[in-house]
C-alpha cells in the first residue's frame, strides 16, 4: 500500500525585487511523480539546490502544490482541512537540531507535539517515555538540551516527532551539521524505527554512505527525478553520478577504479565487506 | 563556560518552597509587599522580618544569595536614607551645622530601608525558588482570565519560554560572532563610549540575521509539529493545587491580616526617642 505518493508535483518559487515585482520563477519541484510504500525505507538524494527538500516541505504540508497533487496515507496536503491531520501522519525531522527543539528540558520538548494534538496528560507522559526509549534518550529525560551533543540533540528531535504517533517520518538532512560520529547515531536511530516499529522513512540526504541500506533510492536533480532504483542499481552507474555531482562512497569507487583497471568485480560494490568477498573469492579459485 | 550559564537566578534544592506551586509563590510574593506598605510601627516590620526569616529557613536556599540581590539595590538604599534622614522636617534630635537629624525623619529612613530590603529580599527568593519555566506556567494560568479582554496569553507564554530556551544559543553564537570578528581585526575594547557602540554594529548584525533565520526555522518546525495556538491544547505538566499549596495560602493570609492589625497599632516606629 502506498503511504505517501506525489503525481506531477510543481513547485514555484518567486523571485522578488524590492518593490515586490516577481522577477522570476524558479522551478524547485517539476513534475515529480513518485510513489511510496508504507514500512519501506526510502532516501532521496540530491546535491544543492536539486530541489529534495522543498519536495520534502510538501509531504508535511508546510508547502502547498503549485500543480499537481501530494497525497500522505490517502489524504490530499491541498485540501485546509486535512492540514493538521496530515502534520500528524507525516512527521518531519529538519536539519539544524537548535532550531526545532522547543522545550526546555528534553522531556518537555518530546511532549509539544502530543500536547499540540490534545492528547490527555497521562497518554502524553507514556508516549513521551516510549519515544524517548525507542532513540535511546531516556536516560537525557531532565537534561536541558543545551547540554546535548549535537547527534544527541536530533536523537530528541527524532522522539519528538515519533510521539506524534506517525506513519512516516521526512528526514531533511538531519546530519548535515552533526560530525561523523553524530551521524551514524542518527541514521542507526532512524533504521532502528523502520525495522523496529515499522514506520516508513523518507531520509533526504546528500551523504552516500547513509543510503546504502535503504529500499529504494531517487535521485533528483534541477527538480525532476533523475535516477531511481535500489542502491546498488544507482551505484553501478558511477558515470551517471558523476554528471550529477554526486559523491559516491569510497568503497564503490574503489572498486569501480579497480574494474576499470581489468580487476573482475561485480558492479555495485556498497560495503567494505563486499569489497573484500569479491577480490578474495576469485583468487581462491585460481590457486594452483 | 558560556553553556552553563542559569537563567534568572533559580537555585536547585529540595525543599518545601521549591515544591509549592507557582502561582501560590507569585500570588504569596505580591501579597506580601503589598502588605509591606501598610505597616506604621515596628511591630508590623518585626513580623515580616520573622516570616520572611521562616520562609528563607525552609526553603533551604544560603542567605548569601539574598545578599547578593541587596547589592544591586544598595546605592538607592543609602540614597533614600540619607535624604529621609536629613530633608525630614520635624523635632531635632541631632544638630551639626546645616544639617539636622530629626525624629520623624529616622522614623522614615528606618522604615523606608527595612521596607526596600524585605522587599528586595522577598522577591528574589521566589525567583530563587521557582524555575523561569513554572515562573511562566503560573503566569499563564494566573493572567488567564485576560483573555475575555482578547489578550493573547498563551502566547505571551509561549514567547518568554522560547526566549528563555534560546538565550542560551544567542549567548554563545554571540561569543561565536565576536570571535571571528575580532580573528577579522575588529575592536571592541577601545575607544570611547560612541567608538565602542559603533564597534558593535559588526556584531549585532550578523547577530540579528541569523537570529530571525533561526525564528523562521522554528516556526516552521513548531507546525509541523501540529503547533497552531492555545486552543485545544493539553499540557504535559498541568499545575494542580495540592494540600501544602492550600495550607500555604492559609499561612500567608494570616499572616497579612495579623501583621496588618498589628502594623497599624499606635505605637512609635523606633522604641527609642525622644520623650
Amino acid at each position: 500500500m502506498s503511504i505517501v505518493r506525489t503525481e506531477n508535483l510543481v513547485h514555484e518559487y518567486e523571485r522578488r525585487d524590492e518593490e515586490g515585482n516577481i522577477e522570476g520563477v524558479t522551478t524547485a519541484v517539476d513534475h515529480v511523480s513518485l510513489d511510496v510504500k508504507e514500512g519501506s525505507f526510502i532516501a532521496i538524494l540530491g546535491h544543492n539546490g536539486s530541489g529534495k527538500s522543498t519536495l520534502a516541505k510538501h509531504i508535511n504540508a508546510i508547502l502547498s502544490p503549485k500543480e499537481g497533487t501530494v497525497w500522505v496515507d490517502g489524504l490530499d496536503t491541498a485540501k485546509e482541512e486535512n492540514l493538521w491531520e496530515v502534520r500528524q501522519r507525516a512527521g518531519m525531522v529538519f536539519q539544524n537540531p537548535d532550531n526545532q527543539i522547543i522545550g526546555q528540558v528534553v522531556e518537555e520538548d518530546v511532549g509539544f507535539g502530543p500536547e499540540n494534538m490534545g492528547v490527555p496528560t497521562k497518554e502524553i507522559w507514556e508516549r513521551v517515555e516510549e519515544s524517548l526509549r525507542a532513540v535511546g534518550m531516556y536516560e537525557y529525560r531532565k537534561y536541558s538540551p543545551n547540554k546535548l551533543s549535537g547527534g544527541q540533540k536530533q536523537r530528541v528531535s527524532i522522539a519528538g516527532v515519533l510521539a506524534m504517533h506517525p506513519k512516516v517520518i521526512v528526514f531533511d538532512e538531519p546530519t548535515a551539521m552533526l560530525d561523523p560520529g553524530g551521524r551514524k547515531e542518527v541514521i542507526r536511530a532512524a533504521r532502528g524505527l523502520n525495522q523496529v516499529e515499522g514506520v516508513t522513512i523518507i531520509l533526504i540526504t546528500h551523504y552516500m554512505e547513509e543510503i546504502v541500506h535503504a529500499d529504494q533510492v531517487f535521485v533528483m536533480d534541477h527538480g525532476k527525478i533523475a535516477m531511481q532504483g535500489t542502491p546498488r542499481e544507482i551505484f553501478s552507474q558511477m558515470e551517471r553520478l558523476k554528471d550529477l555531482r554526486l559523491d559516491v562512497p569510497q568503497v564503490t569507487l574503489l572498486a569501480y577504479e579497480l574494474q576499470q583497471a581489468g580487476v573482475p568485480l561485480p558492479d555495485g560494490i556498497l560495503t567494505r565487506k563486499e569489497l573484500v568477498d569479491a577480490l578474495i573469492s576469485p583468487r581462491i579459485d585460481s590457486l594452483p | 563556560m558560556l553553556k552553563d550559564i542559569t537563567i534568572g537566578q533559580y537555585y536547585q534544592a529540595q525543599s518545601l518552597i521549591h515544591r509549592l506551586d507557582p502561582r501560590v509563590k507569585i500570588g504569596g510574593t505580591l501579597l506580601y509587599v503589598i502588605t509591606l506598605f501598610f505597616y506604621k510601627n515596628f511591630i508590623g516590620y518585626g513580623l515580616a522580618i520573622l516570616f520572611l526569616a521562616l520562609v528563607i529557613r525552609l526553603s533551604k536556599v544560603p542567605f548569601k544569595f539574598m545578599v547578593k540581590g541587596m547589592k544591586s539595590i544598595l546605592f538607592l538604599l543609602m540614597i533614600t536614607v540619607l535624604f529621609n534622614l536629613f530633608l525630614t522636617p520635624g523635632t531635632p534630635v541631632v544638630t551639626f551645622w546645616k544639617l539636622k537629624i530629626t525624629q520623624e525623619g529616622t522614623e522614615l529612613a528606618v522604615s523606608m530601608a527595612l521596607r526596600l530590603s524585605l522587599l528586595v529580599i522577598g522577591s528574589s527568593l521566589m525567583t530563587l525558588t521557582t524555575t523561569p519555566n513554572n515562573l511562566t506556567d503560573g503566569m499563564e494560568k494566573m493572567m488567564g482570565f485576560l483573555k475575555i479582554f482578547k489578550v493573547p496569553v498563551h502566547e505571551v507564554a509561549m514567547m518568554m519560554s522560547i526566549a528563555l530556551r534560546f538565550i542560551p544559543i544567542l549567548m554563545e553564537e554571540t561569543d561565536k560572532i565576536m570571535k571571528a570578528q575580532m580573528a577579522r581585526g575588529a575592536d571592541f575594547e577601545s575607544g570611547n563610549l560612541i567608538a565602542r557602540a559603533k564597534a558593535m554594529v559588526p556584531l549585532l548584525v550578523p547577530l540579528f540575521v541569523s537570529a530571525f533565520r533561526r525564528a523562521n526555522d522554528l516556526a516552521m518546525a513548531m507546525e509541523a509539529r501540529c503547533y497552531r495556538g492555545g486552543e485545544g491544547r493539553t499540557k504535559m505538566k498541568p499545575l494542580k493545587y495540592h494540600k501544602r499549596d492550600f495550607l500555604a495560602y492559609f499561612l500567608l493570609l494570616f499572616f497579612v491580616v495579623a501583621s496588618i492589625w498589628a502594623g497599624r497599632l499606635k505605637l512609635p516606629m523606633l522604641m527609642v526617642g525622644v520623650a
